[in-house]
């Protein structure tokens, strides 16, 4: 079906509510022809659902869709793709067990013949658009085989392939290197020549570099709308947050670092991946007390399994991982535990917390069998409720209460209730692993002070992250990883965000 | 969703599922050409006539509770134990050898020492299937579906070969069973005249001490994060594959004892047929109850009536006792699908929604933009049933976020 | 009987034993392979032995006996497609974890069977069943023919659906949706693709061939209906599907395996070489615990969200 081109697209009045959330709150939103519009928010502001509502994903609880000012209702995905709208998530949708081809053939209904998949055409057509936008891809690659960058073109390319004239990009900048993101943004520039693009973000200066107008969203409502050439950074932050938030930022002291070896000592570990390549190729590290050491690197370079084996969680291959000087190379969590680690996990769900268990439970999780939380085998119910009190009041944890189940609460409380039961325990090396993805400021904000505190009181901090805002405010030093070495270790007063970016992207050497 | 509104709700999606799972069951009580509502009140009141049949009832129940904690325990820790048949099956061949070898021990040695000969060996079968999954990662469903074949081969080759009773071969006429347990080994009958016995002190008192186990020492609260969330249990130190085993190993035990106290006090010698399903009841049991022993106890003698009823319906409705199973088929359909609207907060608020909108009014909106917390604890997913099929293998979905996809 | 004939012997006996395993497998693997692992196959299987018996044992001296047969397997695969269908709304719409929804509908089934049984037949009686049809020439190659060329239609029918289930599988469009929604059904929905209703297709399918399996057995195999006829293969042809890993042409290899070791068992016990019975009949058994214990996990190759619902709304 040739369909006409979308001159306008209106939103009006969308409302969508989930347990708990009002998740849009009437929006109202317009968008023409050869346009970049942004939209800002903070994480949990609603943007996703927004979108996820215009590509038919969501059906919204009030409101409706205008194209061209005709009504249009969305009942699927398919409804977006034949007003060719497309939209690039921000967790990929690629099925990783199947060729690239296979992928984009899964939308590309005209290749569904009776009987038979028709991935002739269907490569065809990949050639065809990665061609006129540059966009090389091979249609024939496993998706589990890829980088994210080139996972980032097969998911343009398919949008494309589906016939997209209008493109939703949700965070497409998350996972890629500063000087990927840059390409990025060069190249949406030139397709917004002949296409429309709503553009989310929550990075201001990549909205700067590459919209035309923006609309900023707060809980759920429209709070802004403007020509982004007319805002600074700074404007849209403040109306981004309602706030003046100034995140904290650590004071190094010009001391020099002691030599030898760190409180937290790490030497040529070398450790098998999920798949069994090489995740780890001999790290070395040191993180001495009272540093905030940050692991700067796109992520799937090792990070993951450099905390799983710090945490012993995996088994190193060789290497020593030293706490204090008593080695835990090998040793299983608990023995780590007991030495005196603290961990944020990377997926606060599911590994930070039980999340069936209440708020209570979930804060003796490690500690059940030891100290003061049971006797003789037996739980001392009493301290553990105490426990609870204090640590729900002292980390202003928001609950109805402490028996609530820990994994109905919201990720920053979630994470609340991490940070509580590891600082308390006093640990004298600390792993945080993204410990504020996907947070608003204020939750981010709250954990960047308690982290500081925790520097202060003199622990070693190792610090993973994508953000490098976050990893150049807070550290000392930042260490970059790639492909499981750490190619340098910087000051981090010296870092600079392009100095960053290259390393991350393997260069070694300008 | 407030409390009152929320007690309605739950009300009505028990009794729909309690509808549709009797509904089940009136369709095959129709296809034998039975009448449903005779059948039905044959199954449910004619138990309940005499003391005969409310003696009877707990007779069932005792190895009914015996086995669904078992269960109860293995699922709270993450373990799906469907080989409590076979678990009982080396209950009753090691409590049955143990007190038949050693008939001169006074009684209080040799009854408790068979009963914990039966444990023993429920204990192993469990334990092996528990060291298959937490070694080998063999799913435990299939295994303890494949050790309760095994065991009843097992049962039959020890019962028509080296435990059978001598006597059955002189007469010839060959019955596969072992000889008379000596009556130092008996569990007392309470009620003369019934078939009641002792093991009843024993199942209400073991469902005092699985409640003590799970929530009131430090090793059930880590059998319950291992079963609830073995990841984050796993990165909180807990050794999950340790608690899996051990779970098994308890499981199997329950099995096994209901097996040693079957055969100690009410049949007083090993023969076939003595599981006769109890195992997978005892499933039934466990899910009806809760996976709590307070809900366990009056579960088992809810169904020890509807086994009883059943075996009634075939000399009273003319409907075979396979009846029993279609029912309890139905019954484990109709809770596992309930519980999912129960606990499940996005199908709650859907409805909610839907229903509001049938009433012509406008849902409540909650605070804009806020997710500070769920408005009541009990909506919390139940660990107990989230349960896998296989363990994950990563890389296959990415880590998700904070907004709603 | 020589080593030679013994050994002949196994192979003519493992080839139409595989047929039951090998139909039910593939059906699950169509399941799993769309993110459900379905249990409750043992009781389809029940079900669907039970129904296809019926027609043959009810017509046999009617005017209808000529059809009975189809009539009886038509039955079976309308059961399987229906069960399929219950267990979809069970475990797709109501979001309820599979293993222990499996393990009800293999009661459900099973006790109707049984129950139906009682009622209506009462004591083990046998039908007429399928006959052979041994394939005219080739079933007279030496070794080779009665092996592979002199069964009942419904094996040549068996093995022939191996290279259409793979093709299926691979090659259609349907195929490349089930493998989608059962490893990442938020791709498969971002694309439009309806997960529910493929999963709904897909336990349809499986239904329909755990019915099939089941009617091979009361018509061809055993030709004759009992409570205990299945005995554990509905969870035999799911370990299979594991074994196989995911793909039919495995599963193939997977219920060669189980009906070799099944016909062996058979025949040493014809043989009358002395050794338990019952240790012969646990064989399959143990060696299923085996295989699950050996077979390496997978890494790419499955279906990674098996056994997990999908809620498009629901956070992760």
């Amino acid at each position: 079906m040739p369909f006409e081109p979308i001159r306008s697209l209106e939103l009006r009045g969308i409302t969508k509510r989930f347990p708990g959330i009002l998740a849009c709150d009437h929006i109202d939103l317009t968008v023409g022809e050869h346009s970049v519009r942004a939209l800002v928010g903070e994480n949990g502001a609603g943007k996703t659902t927004l979108m996820n509502i215009l590509m038919g994903l969501y059906q919204p609880d009030e409101g409706r869709i205008l194209i061209n000012g005709r009504e249009v209702r969305f009942r699927s995905p398919n409804d977006a793709f034949a007003h060719g709208i497309g939209m690039v998530h921000q967790h990929f949708m690629l099925v990783p067990n199947m060729t690239v081809a296979e992928n984009v053939a899964l939308g590309m209904k005209s290749s569904h013949r009776p009987g038979r998949l028709d991935l002739g055409s269907v490569r065809k057509r990949i050639l065809e658009i990665s061609e006129r936008h540059e966009l090389p891809v091979n249609p024939d690659a496993y998706v589990w085989q890829l980088s994210v960058g080139e996972q980032q073109r097969v998911e343009l390319v398919k949008t494309l392939c589906l016939g997209a004239r209008f493109l939703i990009l949700d965070e497409p900048t998350s996972a890629l290197t500063p000087q990927e993101t840059d390409e990025l943004i060069e190249l949406l520039k030139k397709m917004s020549r002949e296409l429309s693009v709503i553009f989310i973000s929550h990075k201001l200066h990549e909205v700067k570099a590459l919209s035309d107008t923006v609309s900023i969203l707060r809980r759920g409502r429209i709070v802004f709308e403007g020509r982004t050439e007319d805002h600074s950074p700074a404007d849209l932050a403040a109306l981004m947050t309602g706030h003046e938030v100034a995140l904290p930022c650590v004071e190094c002291s010009d001391a020099p670092r002691p030599g030898g070896p760190g409180l937290l000592y790490v030497r040529d570990l070398r450790v098998r991946g999920d798949r069994g390549n090489r995740a780890l190729d001999g790290v070395s590290l040191d993180v001495y007390s009272g540093e905030i050491l940050g692991l700067a690197g796109v992520s799937g370079n090792g990070q993951r399994e450099l905390a799983e084996t710090l945490n012993g969680l995996r088994k190193p291959e060789s290497g020593s991982v030293r706490l204090d000087g008593v080695e835990l190379g090998g040793c299983g969590a608990d023995a780590v535990i007991a030495a005196g680690m603290g961990y944020i996990p990377e997926d606060r769900n599911t590994e930070g917390i039980v999340p069936s268990f209440s708020v209570r439970e979930n804060l003796v999780l490690k500690d059940v069998g030891t100290g003061g939380w049971s006797r003789a085998g037996f739980l001392r119910l009493g301290p553990i409720s105490r426990n609870a009190a204090t640590l729900r009041e002292s980390f202003d944890i928001r609950c109805p209460s402490v028996d609530t189940a820990a994994g109905s609460l919201s990720g920053g409380n979630i994470q609340k209730v991490i940070l509580a039961r590891e600082l308390s325990r006093r640990p004298k090396a600390l792993v945080a692993v993204y410990p504020t993805r996907g947070l608003d400021m204020g939750a981010e904000e709250f954990i960047h002070k308690q982290l500081l505190a925790r520097r202060a009181e003199g622990a070693a901090i190792l610090l993973i992250s994508e953000e490098l805002d976050e990893i150049m405010n807070l550290s000392d030093r930042i260490a970059v990883i790639y492909k499981g070495r750490i190619l340098k270790v910087v000051p981090g007063r010296e870092a600079t965000k392009r100095s960053l970016g290259l390393l991350m992207a393997g260069v070694l050497d300008e | 969703m407030n409390k009152s509104m929320k007690a309605v709700y739950n009300a009505v999606v028990i009794l729909a599922a309690a509808a549709a799972a009797l509904g089940v069951g009136a369709l095959v009580f129709a296809a034998v050409g039975a009448d449903i509502a005779k059948a039905y009140t044959v199954i449910l009141t004619e138990p309940l006539k005499d003391l005969i049949g409310l003696t009877e009832i707990a007779v069932r129940a005792i190895p009914l509770t015996l086995i669904a904690l078992g269960i109860a325990i293995a699922f709270r820790s993450g373990t799906l134990n469907i080989g409590a048949e076979g678990q009982m099956m080396m209950g009753i061949l090691a409590a049955s050898a143990t007190a038949i070898a050693l008939p001169d021990l006074p009684k209080p040695v040799l009854l408790p020492l068979a009963v914990l000969a039966g444990a023993a060996g429920g204990a192993v079968w469990g334990t092996a299937a528990g060291i298959l999954k937490a070694r080998l990662g063999v799913n435990e469903i299939l295994s303890t579906v494949m050790l309760n074949y095994i065991a009843a081969q097992f049962y039959t080759f020890l019962l028509r070969g080296p435990m059978m009773d001598p006597e059955e071969l002189v007469t010839g006429s060959g019955t596969p069973q072992t000889v008379r347990i000596p009556r130092a080994a008996w569990l007392d009958r309470l009620i003369p005249g019934t078939r009641l016995h002792a093991g009843a002190f024993l199942a209400l008192a073991l469902a005092v001490l699985v409640f003590i186990l799970l929530w009131r020492t430090s090793a059930g609260f880590r059998m319950r994060a291992a079963g609830a969330e073995a990841k984050a249990a796993r990165y909180a130190g807990i050794r999950v594959e340790r608690y899996v085993v051990a779970a098994m190993l308890l499981s199997g035990a329950f099995a096994g004892i209901a097996g040693a106290v079957e055969i100690l006090g009410v049949h007083r010698r090993a023969i076939e047929g003595v599981s006769g399903g109890y195992g997978f009841t005892g499933i039934v049991v466990s899910l009806f109850g809760g996976l709590h022993p307070a809900g366990i106890v009056p579960a088992s003698l809810f169904f020890g009536l509807l086994l009883l009823g059943a075996d009634m319906t075939q000399r009273l409705a003319d409907v075979p006792a396979n009846m029993v199973l279609v029912l309890q088929g139905a019954i484990i359909l109709a809770i596992v699908s309930a519980r999912q609207f129960m606990n499940n907060p996005y199908v709650q608020d859907r409805l909610a929604r839907k229903l509001s909108r049938l009433l012509g009014k406008p849902a409540p909106n909650p605070p804009a933009g806020s997710r500070e917390a769920c408005p009541d604890p009990s909506d919390s997913p139940d660990p107990c049933l989230a349960d896998e099929a296989e363990p994950r293998t990563g890389g296959g979905s990415p880590a998700e976020t904070e907004e709603h996809r | 009987m020589s080593a030679g004939s013994f050994i002949l012997n196994i192979l003519i006996l493992g080839v139409p034993f595989s047929v039951a395993l090998l139909l039910a497998g593939l059906g699950e693997t169509i399941n799993q392979r769309a993110g459900v692992f379905n249990l409750g196959c043992e009781g389809i299987m029940a079900m669907g032995a039970f129904l296809a018996f019926l027609p043959p044992y009810f017509l046999a001296d009617t005017p209808l006996a000529g059809s009975a047969n189809l009539i009886g397997l038509l039955l079976a695969i309308g059961a399987g497609v229906l069960l399929g269908l219950l267990f979809a709304l069970v475990v797709v719409t109501f979001r309820a974890p599979q293993g222990i929804a499996g393990i009800g509908l293999q009661m459900l089934g099973w006790g109707t069977a049984g129950t139906l049984f009682r009622k209506y037949v009462g004591g083990v009686t046998g039908v007429a069943g399928i006959a052979p049809l041994p394939i005219p020439g080739l079933s007279r190659i030496p070794i080779l023919g009665p092996i592979l060329f002199n069964h009942n239609p419904l094996v040549y029918l068996a093995f022939l659906l191996v290279p259409v289930f793979w093709y299926v599988l691979f090659k259609t469009p349907w195929g490349l949706k089930v493998r989608a929604v059962g490893t990442y059904p938020r791709a498969a929905d971002s694309l439009g693709i309806p997960v529910a209703r493929v999963r709904y297709q897909a336990l349809a399918v499986g239904g329909a061939m755990a019915g099939l399996a089941g009617a091979y057995l009361s018509l061809a195999q055993a030709k004759m209906f009992a409570d205990d006829l299945i005995a554990g293969r509905g969870f035999i042809a799911v370990a299979l599907v594991y074994f196989g890993r995911w793909n039919p042409v495995g599963v193939l290899g997977g219920a060669l395996l189980f009906s070799l070791a099944q016909s062996l068992q058979l025949s040493i016990q014809v043989a009358g070489i002395d050794f338990p019975y019952e240790f012969a009949v646990m064989l399959p058994y143990a060696l299923v615990i085996l295989v699950l214990a050996l077979v390496r996990k997978s890494r790419m190759a499955g279906p990674a969200e098996l056994g997990r619902p999908f809620d498009r709304e629901q956070r992760v």
